[in-house]
């Protein structure tokens, strides 16, 4: 009778140390994946896709913002997006007041159809953006570059829109395919698509 | 009322919008020394919340910042 109970008494001790131990080493483990996860540099990957002037801003902003925060960020330019770092196209990105309600000075389709509309709508909205103190495209293209963003060219798009390689802006990375991007992307803890 | 005395540097952001002070501190920071002090001023609107959104992914130390009219004033000491 007397081994029972202590056997018992045993397995009790033994079943709560073993608790013990489990729950510290599970507290421990936790506490170090949040530390790692809590340091790791962040990485932001972005798909921009569209080549107007209204387009063109977000990615820039957001990829310059990510690299003043001390992440990486890159970029991947397809499609009209390519525009975007086209040494000569970048510069005059432009934005059709003919079906845009959201302008904010919205125009008549019949009106925004007229020829020259375009470019009115993209003077007025440079001169906006420049009076209110937003930077250029310039301004955010040189910055992303400087900063350390990754700006891919989208090799398929190059072809297809007859662009060379060095009809992008100095420092930008060299033109891949959508492999490439993804590759880079596949450890991202933000990726967006413009 | 100044929420530190003496600063070591000031970075004049007023009249530029976002990301432009963000991406202007974050460089002017990079010059300076561990425990220096910086005053940046900006009239972005969403600076509050954006500088201490930077001063948490950076780990850089806002002192602390303060509005008077349309300006902001942020203290921030390089702690790394």
């Amino acid at each position: 009778m007397a081994t029972t109970v202590e056997t018992t008494q045993l397995d009790s001790t033994l079943q709560r140390q073993i608790q013990e131990a489990v729950e510290r080493y599970v507290e421990q483990r936790l506490s170090e994946e949040e530390e790692k996860r809590r340091t790791k540099t962040k990485k932001l990957a972005i798909i921009a896709t569209k080549g107007t002037l209204d387009w063109a801003y977000p990615p820039l902003i957001l990829a310059s913002t990510a690299a003043s925060m001390g992440w990486e960020a890159g970029i991947f330019f397809t499609f009209y997006g390519l525009n975007i770092i086209h040494k000569q196209k970048s510069r005059k990105l432009k934005i059709a007041p003919l079906a845009n309600p959201a302008a904010p000075m919205p125009v008549p389709n019949l009106v925004g159809a007229i020829p020259g509309m375009t470019a009115m709508g993209s003077s007025i909205m440079r001169l906006m953006f420049k009076q209110h103190g937003v930077a250029t495209i310039k301004d955010l293209t040189d910055i992303s570059i400087e900063s350390g963003v990754k700006m891919f060219p989208c090799a398929m798009t190059m072809d297809v829109f007859g662009y060379k390689p060095t009809d992008f802006l100095e420092g930008v990375q060299p033109v891949c395919g959508a492999t490439a991007f993804l590759d880079y992307a596949a450890d991202a803890d933000i990726s967006l698509f413009v | 009322m100044a929420v530190l005395d003496h600063v070591d540097q000031t970075l004049d952001c007023q009249g530029m919008l976002c990301p432009i002070p963000v991406v202007k501190t974050n460089k002017k920071i990079k010059e300076m020394a561990v425990g220096q002090t910086l005053l940046m001023l900006a009239t972005d609107p969403g600076s509050m919340p954006d500088m201490a959104a930077w001063a948490k992914q950076t780990g850089q130390e806002l002192i602390g910042s303060e509005q008077q009219g349309k300006v902001y004033k942020f203290y921030i000491r390089k702690a790394k």
